[in-house]
């Protein structure tokens, strides 16, 4: 496939997220915000058409629906009713791969969207709760999308709250194995990361165009297992841009990274 | 046996301290009718159990709660539910926060009367750290540590439905009666609030019964609230009321807080309630959201 040359940082991000779906199987790809259900729904169109995906409500969809208001005459390709505790009967099988968007990432691939700051009984701030966090990542593989990669995210010392395992020995169940978790890849606006450094160290994948190591080094808040050589992301063909264009007619990505900017910042 | 009752005769049943699960989901068919009977009411010091909306957020404002047992309190399209965390963040409430799906383990041992159910949902995170109540436990049957989920046990739950007829047979119509049969298991009594009273032979069509999610037993009272889940949505008769939740969130942000927003909508009955918030056709005539 060609690489285009006119693309946004945020369609680079789908693409590269998508990745994170392409060798699953026939598993319940789990996108929650923007940029994380586009790059599931580009992964079900290209790379992995066994993929599940569901309406965000409680149907189980054959083709992933486009973001936003649809035509009064849309009619989604459901498959199955899917309703919220049905989800669990799939979690807990394993049959899944989510991603989300925690506020904190700690380097053990910790991540918390509960408590922030303060004390447990009186937090600084109070977030989301730990919703399925939990259960999502000692269940089945998860990956984050970070849309602002600063060290208040990835952040010194260990979440405030952990709310999903990670891997961290000091907190390793009786029984389990680190290698039993299961953190696929962290997409930020700067790179592309994953746990594959030694002792699951956050390792460096990917840089996105025009981005250096550096960068990515001052805006994480604990070391980086650089590699050798870290080739750039690749950049999406025109055919993933028209696919990403048809799943997103509103252009809601337009809006999920500060001001927009192109995807090669070189 | 006719189980019809008024709200006040429904939330006359509710103790002070008693422990109360809330059905729905977030913004989402919630039984707020109900709960606004016990913000008129002069109850206090209760546990809530809830999949968490406005319900938990009005009720931890209005200082009716002593304890919140969740995995989120969020608007969904606001994510963050402002009365909650300002209960938080003040330290005004006790929590015990679990993993969604833990909740649904909670409810489900209630209703079968188990002490727990084991799980892994929990380990290596704070949810075992923070809860002291909550049992890691060796297997019988292998060398692992198990989550010990607790029976959240409840005394009353609070549910919102499409239809019920007066025996306590209730249909959730939309397209998700998320955990609301587990909550109407778990409880003591389950007060359900409906959108439209139906005789019995409505549910003779198989396709209407095929929408009933728990026996008639499990039901104790039925209010008949039309438009009784706003500003939460009621799939498929209507959708959440955006404007209403933006201005209760902005509220927050006022100096009047949570009074000056009671004071504009809750009034003294449900009817000056609706006329406060533009009336039944005006709710009905609410979008269903896209998502």
């Amino acid at each position: 496939m060609t690489a285009a040359t006119d693309y946004t940082l945020a369609e680079l991000c789908i693409v590269a997220a998508s990745q994170a779906f392409a060798n699953e199987g026939e598993v319940l790809a789990t996108g929650i915000g923007v940029i994380p259900r586009l790059a599931a729904s580009l992964a079900m169109k290209t790379t992995n058409p066994e993929l599940m995906m569901t309406d965000s409500e409680a149907w189980m969809l054959s083709e992933p629906n486009p973001l936003g208001k649809r035509p009064d005459d849309f009619v989604p390709a459901r498959e199955s009713w899917m309703g919220f505790s049905r989800i669990f009967d799939n979690v807990w099988s394993g049959k899944r791969h989510a991603m989300l968007g925690p506020t904190q990432i700690d380097r053990f691939g910790q991540s918390n969207t509960s408590a922030l700051g303060g004390t447990y009984d009186r937090p600084k701030v109070m977030m989301l709760g730990a919703r399925g966090f939990p259960g999502n990542s000692i269940s089945h593989p998860n990956s984050f999308f970070v849309p602002s990669h600063n060290t208040r995210v990835f952040m010194e010392g260990e979440c405030d709250f952990v709310s999903s395992i990670g891997y961290n020995p000091a907190r390793l169940p009786k029984g389990h194995s680190l290698d039993d978790i299961d953190i696929r890849l962290v997409v930020t606006e700067l790179c592309v990361m994953d746990f594959g450094g030694p002792e699951h160290q956050v390792r460096l994948v990917s840089l996105h165009p025009g981005v250096t190591v550096e960068q990515v080094e001052e805006n994480t808040g604990y070391p980086v297992h650089v590699p050798g050589d870290v080739p750039v992301t690749v950049a999406p063909s025109q055919v993933q841009l028209d696919i990403i264009a048809t799943l997103d007619p509103h252009n809601q990505r337009a809006h999920q990274i500060k001001d927009n900017p192109p995807g090669n910042r070189g | 046996m006719s189980k019809q009752m008024t709200a006040a005769e429904a939330i006359g049943q509710i103790e002070d301290g008693m422990t109360i699960g809330i059905g729905g989901w977030g913004p989402r068919r919630k039984p707020m009718a109900l709960v606004r009977e016990i913000l008129r009411s002069d109850l206090k010091d209760l546990t809530v159990v809830a999949y968490g909306g406005a319900d938990v957020g009005m009720l931890c404002a209005a200082g009716k709660v002593k304890k919140v047992v969740f995995a989120f309190v969020s608007l969904d399209f606001i994510p963050l539910e402002p009365y909650f965390r300002q209960a938080r963040q003040s330290g005004a409430i006790e929590v015990m926060e679990v993993d969604e799906g833990m909740m649904l383990l909670g409810l489900r041992a209630a209703s079968w009367g188990v002490p727990f159910i084991p799980t892994e949902v929990g380990l290596g995170t704070d949810i075992i750290t923070k809860n002291a109540d909550l049992k890691v436990i060796d297997s019988p049957y292998d060398e692992k540590e198990w989550v010990a989920m607790p029976a959240l046990s409840l005394d009353v739950s609070l549910i919102h439905a499409d239809r019920a007829d007066a025996r306590g047979v209730c249909q959730i119509a939309g397209p998700d009666h998320y955990m609301d049969d587990w909550f109407a298991r778990a409880a003591d009594k389950t007060l359900v609030s409906c959108d439209e009273l139906v005789d019995s032979d409505y549910f003779h069509d198989p396709a209407q019964a095929r929408l009933v999610h728990w026996e008639r037993s499990a039901t104790t009272g039925v209010i008949a609230i039309p438009g009784g889940a706003h500003p939460s949505s009621c799939a498929p008769l209507y959708g959440f009321d955006v404007a209403h939740f933006k201005a209760y969130v902005a509220s927050a942000k006022d100096e009047g807080g949570i009074r000056s927003y009671l004071d504009k909508f809750l009034g003294s009955s449900e009817d000056e309630y609706q006329q406060n918030v533009g009336g039944l056709d005006a709710i009905r005539a609410i979008e269903l959201p896209t998502y």
